[in-house]
């Protein structure tokens, strides 16, 4: 899914759009560690972009809404499923989970990468990143 | 080194008090700790306690009588009351003091606990979307261990139904009717695989205990109950912990791994050894993973004992005698010392129809709080 005018990231240096949509991670200069997301010391940690596919590791649905503050998502609340997504060779990320059926979860389901408008108003939508079933596996 | 002994016992009653603030609660279970112990408050050479969310523990100095005593307050989420307990252990062990008070206390709003990211050095987006809930993560830890153990369903629900039948035996349990296995399946799904039965509520309530050196317990005829072990330990690299936006590809042990490793070894004892045991059981599934992570059983071994009853009343290693937290809910300052608290009663023999059929001569805790901080105790008679 690509940026539309009034579409902008949640939060800056969390994931790129383009050329292709990729979470930003850092790399530690000296363990060669890799931490999600970027931290803002950039001397110890150099920007990398994770990979954008992997088993689902864990997960679960989000039955009732949450309390806000923190949670600040489309009203009215709806169920949504996170988890956590196995990124090979990096580490392992959590996630909304989206464009699948709930009762389809299952641990090693392959997902990838996509955004997701959280929350919208007249000034535009707050995209935030998810994964999803790769094709052939969506709903 | 000294031995310690716990001579006092005191709670305050779990659940919902509307007229009582947290800390009046926390006063109400030193003085019940107190006269359980025939002792005065002007005694105490030290306390350690702490609340979570009802206030600075060290200010029940003005209720309690202005002694001059040092009085520390603790924090460690749910380990709160574990921690207060290493601090009293670790004050009489060395020898400076002979007698004193570990307490805790607590009184949470309704529903679940809310956070806030940068009081966890965490990104406002990790809140905003949705991802900053604790019983996600109980859910997820629990997901993964059901599917890489082959643990059921059913016997997520067998815990629930244990803890609210032991419950209904305990004074100062909040949960006091049995609920059966269906009810628990058929409640309204919380975050799957956990329904509302299988999860615990935050709640009120205050516990405290005395405790003394070899020489003033003696000097007080209750040489009865021994602490013989506390462990406290942080998570090591790896481990998977509440509110984690990432975690390695390296899976480390969780630190109740390590806390009951160390109290295992300090004690010179087995979990073969242990003839009662109380469980963080936050939820269900933390009941399950616990037995596992303290030595109890195999990974996977839950299935059968929890169908065969082997952690009920009168199986071969009763846990959560009181009903736990499930029947207890949570006052994240007290719950720790509520365990000590029901295995000096099961010690005593003073368990009345919740009382464990058998001889108790060696009682397990632990308990497990954000962000990975396990305590683990062992008493004996």
């Amino acid at each position: 899914m690509l940026a539309v005018v009034n579409e902008r990231p949640i939060a800056a240096d969390l994931f790129t759009l383009a050329p292709d949509l990729r979470l930003i991670g850092g790399r530690n200069r000296q363990s060669g560690r890799i931490v999600f997301p970027l931290p803002s010391d950039r001397e110890s940690f150099e920007r990398v972009e994770l990979p954008h596919r992997g088993p689902l590791w864990s997960y679960t649905v989000q039955r009732f809404e949450p309390k806000s503050p923190p949670y600040f998502g489309e009203k009215p609340f709806q169920p949504f499923a996170v988890g956590y997504i196995e990124l090979p060779g990096a580490l392992i990320v959590e996630s909304r989970l989206i464009d699948v059926r709930f009762d389809e979860l299952h641990i090693g389901m392959p997902m990838e990468l996509t955004t997701f408008a959280l929350r919208s108003d007249e000034h535009g939508a707050a995209l935030m990143f998810a994964f999803r079933p790769q094709a052939g596996n969506r709903p | 080194m000294t031995q310690v002994y716990i001579v006092g016992i005191g709670i305050h009653p779990f659940g919902r008090t509307e007229e009582r603030t947290g800390l009046e609660q926390g006063a109400f279970a030193v003085r019940a700790a107190l006269a359980d112990a025939g002792l005065e408050w002007d005694r105490m050479q030290f306390a350690f306690g702490g609340s979570d969310a009802a206030g600075k523990a060290d200010t029940l100095v003005t209720e309690l009588g202005l002694t001059t005593l040092p009085f520390i307050n603790v924090l460690n989420g749910c380990a709160t009351g574990g921690a207060a307990l290493f601090g009293a252990y670790s004050a009489i062990k060395s020898g400076e003091f002979d007698l004193g008070v570990a307490m805790g206390f607590d009184k949470h709003p309704r529903g679940a606990f809310a956070s806030r990211p940068e009081d966890w050095g965490l990104p406002a987006w990790y809140g905003e979307a949705g991802m900053m809930i604790t019983t996600q993560f109980f859910a997820m830890k629990l997901q993964r261990y059901m599917k890489l153990h082959g643990i059921s369903e059913m016997t997520l629900a067998r815990v629930a139904e244990k803890a609210y039948r032991n419950g209904a035996h305990a004074e100062h349990a909040w949960r006091r009717s049995p609920v059966d296995v269906e009810t628990i399946l058929n409640s309204q799904m919380v975050n799957d695989p956990l329904t509302k039965f299988m999860f615990c509520s935050p709640s009120e309530g205050g516990v405290a205990l005395i405790l003394a050196s070899e020489t003033k317990a003696r000097e007080l005829g209750r040489t009865n109950v021994r602490l013989r072990a506390v462990a406290v330990r942080s998570r090591p690299a790896g481990s998977f912990e509440v509110f984690s936006p990432t975690l390695e590809l390296e899976r480390g042990p969780a630190p109740t791994v390590i806390a009951s490793r160390a109290v295992f070894e300090m004690a010179g004892l087995g979990p073969e050894d242990i003839d009662v045991a109380q469980l963080q059981d936050t939820d269900s599934g933390a009941e399950i993973m616990h037995m596992a992570e303290n030595g109890f059983c195999a990974d996977g071994e839950q299935e059968r004992w929890l169908a065969e009853g082997r952690s009920r009343l009168d199986g071969q290693l009763p846990i959560n005698t009181d009903g736990g937290c499930l029947a207890c809910g949570e006052p994240i300052g007290a719950s720790g010392l509520r365990q000590v608290y029901e295995n000096v009663v099961q010690l005593r023999g003073a368990g009345g129809a919740r009382q464990v059929p058998r001889r108790v001569r060696a009682a397990y805790s632990h308990v497990y709080g954000a962000p990975g901080v396990s305590a683990a105790v062992i008493l004996v008679c």
